[in-house]
């Protein structure tokens, strides 16, 4: 599908309680397009949930579920259950395919609610699980994460003297996931709708576990003007920092090759998780760009 | 019409599952509830359930996938034990808050450290606060008859409200009785089917649930379960009748039992399988021509205790039995929820059975003298041993 196609209608209502600027808030939006009116959502606790939420309030068209942060996983297992069942017994929840998205942030995916995910990733649930990463705990106010990049700089991760912020690369998340053994695992951006929408829709129709990571910047957590949120996603795929992939069957895919890939710096620069960074330690950086860009074949 | 099957506990209450045709079942085992999973798989993979049984990582997991399909409109069921109960900890508020009606079997057995797979019940009374409504039964019979009331009330508009079965660790759970199956048809006849209106995830009607509550509304929330326990009181009761009425087996008024209250002076509030070996000696002592006496409590939460109070009203001496031990407080949860209200009385505190030690029937017939004297508001330790 290509943009017009796309369904003007939004499942994903105005008037949440996100920054100015939040690209969490993108991610829900573009993904219930995808995916249409026949989905529930189950949503672990962090940025998504509370913005989204406030009672009476709610921004979600569909219907929507939280129980706990490090659970969505779980949650969705136990929904997808249900749906089969009521089907299969009693004809609920009629005839047309009900998907079934669980969104995390990368610390309900990556951390404390890996062991939920990849136990649903296991059994095969026929779900959809979008981590929404914005590298960071943002809920709780700008924590590291285990998907916390080399030497950005968080509250439990600061820049000091000694310390040059998040000493540990990012957690692999797609591989990990790809290594279940699923049909299908991507990542996508924000700031490539069609892409991810694609993506969603593609993973909806996939019977079985399919995993999205989705690169989502945050004005608060990286520090940056608000309305540069599209930019950056944009130019982290263009550095080669966030490479757009899927992983159907076992089988990668790199969706986009950019002509020429841009110096990390002019990512880096713009943001203040990176201030810090003196020009020998943007250089290690890049460096851990090359690799995985030659490892992808960007 | 009714069959006669001599089963465990965990059997019986994997049968009385299945007798209320679950739709989805999420398990993960631990020692003694495994049984019970066990048998409830063995039901799907014969086809003699039609369920989804979802095999999760982890009790976490476990209860929040019940919430999940709970809350999507099926009849969610589950089982665990001690270190597996306070894993649940965190979602069994949820579970509560959420209002979604699922029940869910609890072996009683003691919590580390030291690892013990014995027989307490400090798991479920450590999850006094969650919103859960608490059943304890006395023999296998009460499983399966409690695990079906148990989807009655939880289901109930006025209440709908998760509901725990609690089944003493090996004593019940690993020990064969013979336990009264009703038909199928007769079970579901009683129970009906959940149909919920209040919250559905449906996409037909889209709805929001789990939502964040800001001070404005949260402490509403928690009136609203209140309420609901209060609710709960009469539904647990007349599910009860109903019950004995449609089955024919009653349990005192459902929410707590009175044996030989009327004309004895020493009494013992006890829950549990405990109750058995107590009513053995009571008629024992009958036939000596001593009246002791027994309250036991088959509803911990709500707590019935203007009933309590009533059916105490005769007593003078008051021995309160707790499997479990709010340490630093040298009291079990049981004497603290029950005492305060029997201030006419003398109450004492017996802490027995810790972690699967053996509770004699001596120890019973000891406990009746032993409230006599003892002073009023002691906590005394059965069965320990001495250096
Ligand atoms: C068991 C538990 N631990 C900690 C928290 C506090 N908490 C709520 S949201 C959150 C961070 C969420 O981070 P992430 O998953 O990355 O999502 P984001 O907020 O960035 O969207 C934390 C630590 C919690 N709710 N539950
Ligand atoms: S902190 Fe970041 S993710 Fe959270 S609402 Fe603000 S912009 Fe969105």
């Amino acid at each position: 599908m290509t943009g017009s196609q796309f369904p003007r209608e939004e499942l994903f209502a105005p008037g949440h309680r996100g920054c100015a600027g939040c690209g969490a808030a993108i991610v829900a939006r573009l993904a219930l397009k995808a995916a249409g009116k026949n989905t529930i959502v189950a949503n672990a606790t962090g940025c998504l949930e509370v913005m989204t939420t406030p009672y009476p309030e709610t921004a979600w068209r569909v219907p929507w579920i939280h129980v706990a942060f490090e659970n969505a996983a779980a949650v969705a297992s136990g929904v997808e259950g249900a749906v089969a069942a009521l089907k299969r017994k009693r004809g609920k929840y009629g005839e047309e395919k009900v998907n079934v998205i669980a969104f995390g942030g990368d610390g309900g995916t990556a951390d404390i609610g890996f062991q939920a995910l990849s136990g649903a990733m296991e059994r095969g649930h026929d779900m959809v699980y979008i981590m929404y990463d914005n590298e960071a705990y943002m809920n709780t106010g700008v924590q590291r994460s285990g998907s916390t990049p080399l030497m950005a700089s968080t509250t439990t991760s600061p820049a000091g003297s000694l310390i040059r912020g998040e000493t540990m690369p990012k957690k692999n998340m797609p591989m990990i996931m790809a290594a279940h053994g699923i049909p299908y695992v991507a990542t996508a951006s924000i700031s490539y709708p069609e892409d991810f929408m694609n993506k969603v829709k593609k993973a909806c129709e996939i019977n079985g576990p399919a995993f999205i990571q989705v690169m989502q910047p945050c004005t608060t957590g990286w520090g940056y003007p608000a309305d540069k949120t599209i930019e950056l996603g944009r130019l982290a795929v263009e550095t080669g920092v966030w490479p757009l992939f899927e992983i159907e069957n076992g089988e990668f895919k790199l969706n986009y090759k950019p002509l020429k890939r841009k110096p990390i710096e002019e990512y880096l620069k713009v943001q203040k998780r990176y201030r810090h960074l003196n020009p020998e330690e943007i250089s290690v950086i890049q460096k851990t760009i090359d690799m995985k860009c030659d490892e992808y074949g960007l | 019409m009714c069959e006669v099957k001599v089963i465990t506990g965990t059997s019986a209450a994997a049968e009385a599952a299945k007798l209320a045709d679950v739709d989805v079942i999420a398990a993960y085992p631990i020692t003694p509830q495994t049984t019970c999973v066990e048998k409830l798989a063995d039901f799907v993979a014969n086809g003699e359930l039609n369920a989804e049984y979802i095999k999760v990582e982890s009790e976490h997991s476990a209860m929040s996938a019940s919430i999940g399909a709970s809350a999507a409109g099926a009849r969610a069921f589950t089982a665990t034990s001690s270190q597996g109960l306070a894993l649940m900890h965190e979602v069994l508020f949820a579970a509560a808050g959420m209002r979604v009606p699922v029940v869910m079997m609890n072996a009683n057995r003691a919590l580390s450290a030291p690892i013990n797979i014995w027989n307490d019940q400090q798991d479920s009374l450590s999850q006094r606060d969650t919103g859960w409504i608490q059943l304890y039964a006395e023999d296998n019979q009460e499983v399966l008859d409690l695990v079906i009331q148990a989807f009655k009330i939880a289901e109930d508009e006025k209440v709908l409200l998760p509901v725990m079965v609690n089944l003493d660790g090996f004593i019940l759970t690993h020990t064969v009785e013979p336990v009264t199956l009703p038909k199928q048809e007769n079970v579901l006849d009683f129970i009906g089917t959940y149909e919920p209106k209040h919250a559905y995830l449906d996409p037909k009607k889209p709805m929001t649930q789990g939502a964040l509550g800001d001070p404005n509304y949260y402490m509403e929330t928690r009136y609203a379960i209140e309420t609901a326990m209060e609710n709960a009181k009469k539904v647990i009761a007349d599910v009860h009748d109903a019950f004995a009425e449609k089955f024919n087996r009653a349990y005192g008024n459902g929410l707590i039992e009175s044996y030989n209250l009327e004309k004895a002076e020493n009494v013992i509030v006890a829950m549990g399988s405990i109750c058995g070996t107590i009513k053995d000696m009571i008629d024992l002592k009958k036939k000596e021509g001593v009246e002791i006496g027994l309250l036991k409590i088959r509803c911990y939460r709500p707590l019935p205790i203007e009933m309590i109070k009533d059916a105490l009203k005769n007593a003078k001496n008051v021995a309160i039995l707790d499997k479990s031990i709010s340490l630093g407080m040298n009291k079990g949860a049981i004497y603290a929820d029950v005492a305060s209200h029997l201030k006419d009385k003398k109450t004492v505190n017996y802490i027995v059975g810790l972690g699967g030690r053996d509770i004699t029937p001596e120890d019973i017939l000891g406990i009746y003298d032993d409230v006599e004297i003892s002073e009023d508001g002691k906590t005394n330790w059965i069965g320990l041993k001495e250096e």
